[in-house]
């Protein structure tokens, strides 16, 4: 045990969020890397280009003039083959949109990590997740990151699955609270990461090359159309037990013990069957758990996949609670949030109530967690916290 | 002889008469087989690639409107991160693409001085869509978002001091200075008049080292309301009547064509107009 406890010790670092996702992605080995670093970005991309510059890496760094241009960038190094990687936030998300549905469109295995902020008007740079809300249906696998470390494996994750089933995968790591935050992680080197993510090599026929030519992006009449909407939509629900599987697989090559009701699309933390569940994603999930800890009867809901969103899982881990309180970081105008109406899905006869918060920056405490588990049925069923 | 491969098959659904497909021969008759190409949405993408057939026998892909020249910069990436040098990268667009909606990322492109021929196909006006006008329309040219005012009408409603009878207001947007502004080595300008000149004008800017930019000027046969036959002779017109004189530009130094003499244009001008609906 002992000796288990010092090689971790040894291999953790202090590290900003964003160093540990450029360390990581440089120890995935993508072959092209292009992004835009302005609106607003994370020093994901700066890192890189350092790592680059110091003669560290083996990628190509493409400087690109936009977010659209940077996702155009990557798009087409995937289609000729190559394993890329970029990031980006908030209105360069937006900008990045039509790419994005592009992306996904093609079947290509892009990965991407969205550093979640607010988006304009009014302007702010501060972490929320509607960004992410934005895009969440545009045929990305969505993960959401707790903490950085959780980010780190995110993406190890991901790539094994983009390049196995053909669907692009973002990371969501809150911007601020995670990318420029320091704390704990631990860095998988190259020949560990390699032992669950080969090398990537494109199928001959299925990436363009002179030798074996082929059309890709072809124009469909409505009936190709539909069918190739359907064949997305069908392996993405596929995909649930498949990124489940690799999760399990990548947690065991890379020596993590993962406890019971904590996979690759959630983590159920506190008592089991307790009165209130409170479902969140992202960094503020540690207030909650915090907070949780001190509360009778509590439990915390993490939601780790988004998308593909693994409804029946969370059904049943569900099943037995009273009150399910949904704290999200992203308003939908005149509807619920995103998240609530997901889980909305998943539930029977619970109760469910909406909080929405963290807009802009704005901090969800403990206080507010504990005055949600206190006053829950004082609430209406959407409120701002 | 060796029996040379066609890298565009015929049965494609373009127009009969297309000048833009008869020029895009003349390009493929110079490419090499080992090119991979980044085509624009627009009329080529769409009358080539109806899924599940393509006419196409080397390496294409299609991705947004205005997004070709970033996806070409992605794969020449690729390429270079597998250390081949010798595949050439080719993007095809029309002038929506080139002049108007993709201009920021043809900029990017040329500012990273990559080994990429921009080839654009320019209709001057937005051909696919049922001939909006552009960035390249010519000043006086009739589209459907520049149309010329009905004489008729305003008679009846006594709005004639309101009418448009110009047309297109804006003059057309000079793409060739732009790419010479970013010290493109290798510019030239073409129309699909003259075959064996784009033949030759690619063929040159495929041994350049750098970006090279060919604009080809393509009569549009419903779009400019020319005759299915007209094309070519309509495109010689334009070069003749120095509305599009043929241009090639290496290190900014002008090496062949320009304008031709005052004579020959005034000649050729009311020809050049008349043959067209659009200047009507």
């Amino acid at each position: 045990m002992k000796k288990i406890k010092k090689i971790k010790k040894e291999k953790t670092q202090i590290l900003e969020g964003s160093r540990a996702i450029a360390l990581t992605i440089n120890n995935i080995s993508p072959d092209v890397v292009s992004a835009y670093p302005i609106t607003p970005q994370t020093h994901i991309v700066e890192d890189l280009a350092k790592i680059k510059a110091n003669g560290e890496a083996q990628y190509e760094y493409v400087r690109a003039e936009s977010e659209f241009a940077a996702a155009s960038i990557v798009l087409g190094s995937s289609a000729a083959g190559s394993r890329v990687y970029s990031a980006t936030s908030s209105q360069g998300l937006l900008l990045m949109t039509e790419v994005i549905y592009n992306i996904s469109g093609m079947r290509l295995p892009v990965v991407m990590t969205l550093a979640n902020r607010a988006i304009s008007a009014p302007i702010s740079i501060w972490n929320d997740q509607q960004d992410a809300m934005a895009i969440k249906d545009a045929g990305w696998i969505m993960f959401f990151a707790e903490n950085n470390q959780e980010a780190v494996e995110q993406h190890i994750l991901a790539y094994k699955i983009a390049e196995k089933i053909k669907i692009p995968v973002m990371v969501n790591v809150d911007g601020f609270i995670l990318t420029h935050c320091y704390e704990e992680v631990k860095i998988y080197e190259q020949k560990i990461i390699n032992k669950f993510l080969p090398k990537y090599k494109a199928k001959s026929g299925e990436f363009l090359n002179t030798k074996n030519p082929i059309t890709m992006g072809a124009f469909m009449s409505p009936q190709h159309y539909q069918k190739s909407r359907e064949d997305l939509y069908k392996d993405f629900q596929k995909a649930i037990k498949e990124i489940d599987q690799e999760y399990f697989l990548m947690h065991k090559i890379l020596g993590n013990k993962i406890e019971k009701n904590n996979n690759s699309w959630f983590e159920y933390y506190g008592p089991k069957n307790a009165k209130t569940v409170i479902v969140a994603m992202g960094s503020t999930i540690g207030t909650i758990k915090s907070l949780a800890k001190k509360e009778k009867d509590v439990a915390v809901l993490k939601i780790k996949t988004y998308r593909p969103f693994p409804h029946q899982e969370i059904k049943k881990i569900l099943k037995n609670c009273q009150n399910i309180a949904v704290v999200e970081k992203a308003v939908n105008f005149g509807t619920f949030g995103s998240l609530y109406l997901d889980i909305n899905i998943s539930k029977e006869k619970q109760t469910i109530k909406n909080f929405i918060g963290g807009l802009g920056g704005k901090d969800i405490g403990e206080k507010d967690i504990k005055k949600i588990i206190k006053d829950f049925k004082k609430y209406k069923k959407l409120n701002f916290i | 002889m060796k029996k040379e491969i066609k890298k565009i098959s015929s049965g494609h659904n373009a127009c009969a008469g297309c000048g833009q497909l008869s020029a895009v021969q003349s390009v493929m008759r110079a490419l090499d087989k080992d090119t991979i190409i980044a085509n624009a949405t627009g009329c080529l993408e769409v009358t080539t690639t109806p899924y599940p057939q393509s006419a196409w026998s080397l390496p294409w892909i299609h991705s947004l409107f205005e997004n070709p020249a970033a996806v070409a910069t992605g794969i020449l990436a690729a390429l270079k991160k597998q250390k081949n040098q010798k595949t050439k990268v080719v993007v095809m667009a029309g002038d929506g693409g080139t002049f108007d909606i993709g201009m920021g990322v043809i900029s990017g492109m040329w500012e990273r001085k990559e080994n990429i021929l921009y080839i654009c196909y320019d209709t001057e006006s937005y051909s696919n869509t049922g001939f909006q006008a552009s960035g390249a329309t010519p000043y006086g040219a009739s589209t459907s978002t520049s149309p010329k005012g009905n004489q008729e009408k305003c008679q009846i409603k006594k709005s004639c001091d309101l009418i448009n009878k110009t047309g297109n207001h804006l003059q057309k947007k000079d793409m060739i200075r732009i790419a010479l502004a970013h010290d493109v080595p290798y510019v030239a300008q073409t129309t699909a008049g003259y075959p064996n000149d784009i033949y030759n004008k690619v063929k040159k800017a495929l041994e350049i080292k750098g970006p090279a930019y060919i604009q080809i000027l393509a009569p549009c046969i419903p779009g400019w309301g020319i005759k299915t036959d007209e094309a070519v002779e309509v495109g010689k017109l334009a070069n003749q009547s120095n509305f599009y004189p043929l241009l090639e530009y290496l290190n900014g130094e002008l090496i062949s064509g320009g304008l031709n003499s005052e004579e020959t244009a005034e000649k050729h001008k009311e020809t050049y107009i008349k043959k067209q609906g659009r200047f009507k």
